[in-house]
């Protein structure tokens, strides 16, 4: 990066953040700070609902996603419309006539608080685990591509992110995240179209499209059965939907978003939005991945993307295997080159057969440099047992960083920094308002006022994000991000999902039975989780359905619950 | 404390998008939406197997 690229990069970055601060400065009260103005319209709570979810791993993992596994990761999002048109429909609406800040406050209100703070708490558990990754992921990638400190990258972007929400709450999280994913979407569009522009004269979008489904990264939908298979379309729709079910309607850092619409058709309309565009979106990302891959058929990539490991290991007693390695790898990519422009070739005269035998001879020639590159995972492991062997983080920077011009270097990391912080408010803001509502309201001071709350919400956001800063600046985190976050989400959500849905369709159940299923539930993911190999999709509706059954079994054997009990109201 | 019944759902607004009265109209149109999606990728793989 060049001295332009850190003046678009802070530039952008730190003008948001002021903006929002600046815009934000006098919310006084509780619900202005929690909920914002309260005439959020649907645009914006559409746009605050995919910053919130679109962090930078999703900037920098799937483009990597795509261009080693292809467009497969994608059936993963197939359940989030089927989700956001239940939450739509049943979740949102008791939502807003509560009027409740959490959507824990409404399991207090349906069951009993032991019941609210099970849920809450469990939110707290996983999304502070998932805080920290959200800032570490994009730290530990740029720090090792720039040369950036590691530590000092965490605590730049952590504090800046904290002193926005601190000060603005959830209307300066709104506001920021606006502008945030426009300049996501800008930097995106830029990269595709750069990418497209960098190929090879001659090689057109078709071609592009054609190489890539000839190497297979263009199979997006898989009707296996096989339970062992992370990504088919059955674990994309059925696991995919209780994911984005407990993610979009019981994680308040995406709560929160939508019930900040000035009215119940703003806030569907929002989620609609995201109904829509998010198989796209992710498909779009993906396909830039697949593109890259394309690109780099044509130019040599390195044999190891995470070029910091490989010269660690190249400087501590491997270099000259890890040499060796690389000159097979380099060999077999000039062959498979040959081959591509000989199966293009091929293509334009018409050739089918000629076509097809180069193709098999690149994919052969890929096999080879597949092959180097898993005996230099191998030399990196044997020279560091704790060398990150997974590189397909480094895929999109790498390539940003080398092919496009400066100023819009600045303005891709700009993105990567917009994503983090997009999400990372969100998850703030929602950690430091069920602090506050379901803790610290409800148990601690039930009658201060509400200056006093405002006060013990910017504490509490300040304390979670220096809490996700510390474990960020301390984590020894799983080497895939995207994935970790997904295992971290997926264990937990689905017992979280389970309370809800009890409280939405089991009637008949009370508190204590679903308590006491929720305890046995999670206790059980966690049982099997460390037991079976099955994908972590399964987990959401597994921890989902266990928590429904337990919870009917033990209902069983208490005491009914009378309409007379369930016409008192709550505290 | 004892649990609260489910309160009974707000008067349903109108969408106000175009040529679309209820609710129910955008939740199909969202699904049909999501059904061709799911179908192009389908036909994408098939295509490019």
């Amino acid at each position: 990066m060049n001295p332009l690229d850190y003046l678009v990069l802070i530039g952008v970055m730190v003008g948001i953040a002021a903006y929002g601060i600046w815009r934000t400065r006098a919310k006084g009260d509780l619900h202005s700070y929690l909920k914002g103005e309260g005439h959020t319209h649907w645009f914006t709570i559409g746009l605050s609902v995919m910053a919130t979810q679109a962090s930078a791993i999703t900037f920098l993992s799937t483009p990597g996603q795509g261009y080693e596994s292809g467009l497969g990761f994608v059936q993963n999002y197939f359940g989030a419309p089927l989700a956001l048109l239940l939450i739509a429909a049943v979740f949102l609406p008791i939502y807003r006539r509560l009027k409740v800040y959490t959507a824990y406050e409404y399991l207090g209100k349906r069951f009993d608080s032991k019941t609210r703070l099970l849920g809450a708490g469990l939110f707290l558990i996983q999304r502070g685990m998932g805080a920290g990754i959200t800032i570490y992921a994009p730290a530990i990638v740029l720090s090792t591509v720039m040369g950036w400190r590691l530590d000092a990258t965490i605590l730049c972007s952590g504090l800046l992110v904290v002193a926005y929400t601190v000060s603005g709450g959830s209307a300066a999280v709104n506001l920021t995240q606006k502008y945030q994913i426009g300049v996501i979407f800008l930097g995106m569009a830029t990269a595709f179209v750069v990418l497209l522009l960098k190929l090879p004269a001659g090689l057109g979008f078709t071609d592009a499209i054609a190489v890539a489904g000839g190497y297979h990264k263009l199979e997006a939908v898989d009707f296996s059965l096989d339970p062992d298979r992370r990504y088919t379309i059955w674990t994309g729709v059925l696991g995919g939907m209780f994911l984005a079910l407990s993610y979009f309607g019981t994680d308040q850092s995406q709560v929160q978003r939508y019930l900040s619409g000035t009215s119940l058709r703003e806030s569907r309309l929002g989620l609609m939005f995201n109904a829509v565009f998010k198989i796209p979106m992710q498909l779009c990302i993906l396909l830039l991945g697949a593109l890259v891959f394309v690109f780099y058929q044509f130019e040599r990539p390195p044999v190891f993307f995470n070029q910091s490991a490989w010269h660690y290991a190249a400087t501590h007693g491997s270099g000259d295997r890890l040499r060796a390695l690389e000159h097979d790898f380099n060999a077999a990519h000039a062959e498979k080159q040959t081959h591509v422009r000989s199966w293009l070739a091929a293509r334009h005269a018409g050739d089918p057969a000629a076509a097809e035998t180069a193709r098999t001879a690149a994919l052969a020639a890929h096999a080879r440099t597949e092959a180097a590159r898993v005996a230099t995972k191998a030399v990196l492991k044997a020279a560091d047992a704790k060398a990150p062997t997974n590189d397909s983080d480094y895929v999109f920077i790498t390539f940003i960083l080398s092919y496009l011009p400066h100023g819009l270097i600045g303005l891709l990391v700009a993105v990567i920094f917009a994503a983090t912080f997009s999400s990372k408010a969100g998850e703030l803001n929602a950690l430091g308002s069920t602090t506050v509502i379901d803790f610290y309201r409800h148990l601690v001071r039930t009658d201060a006022t509400d200056k006093h709350y405002v006060v013990a919400s910017k504490i509490f956001t300040a304390l979670w994000g220096f809490v996700a800063i510390g474990f960020a600046l301390f984590a020894n985190l799983a080497e895939n991000l995207i994935q970790a976050t997904n295992i971290v989400g997926s264990i937990f959500y689905g017992v979280v999902l389970g309370l809800f849905l009890v409280a939405f369709f089991l009637k008949r159940v009370g508190g204590t039975a679903v308590f006491w299923a929720a305890v046995i539930s999670q206790a059980l993911v966690f049982l099997f989780y460390a037991t079976l190999s099955i994908s972590y999709l399964w987990y959401n509706v597994v921890g989902c359905a266990l928590c429904m059954v337990i919870s009917v079994l033990i209902q069983f054997f208490l005491p009914r619950i009378s309409p007379l009990d369930t016409a008192q109201p709550a505290t | 404390m004892a649990p609260t019944p489910d309160p009974a759902p707000p008067p349903d607004e109108a969408p106000g998008l175009p040529g679309v009265r209820s609710w129910r109209a955008v939740y199909w149109i969202v699904f049909g939406i999501f059904v061709l999606w799911v179908s192009l990728l389908t036909w994408f793989t098939e295509a490019y197997q």
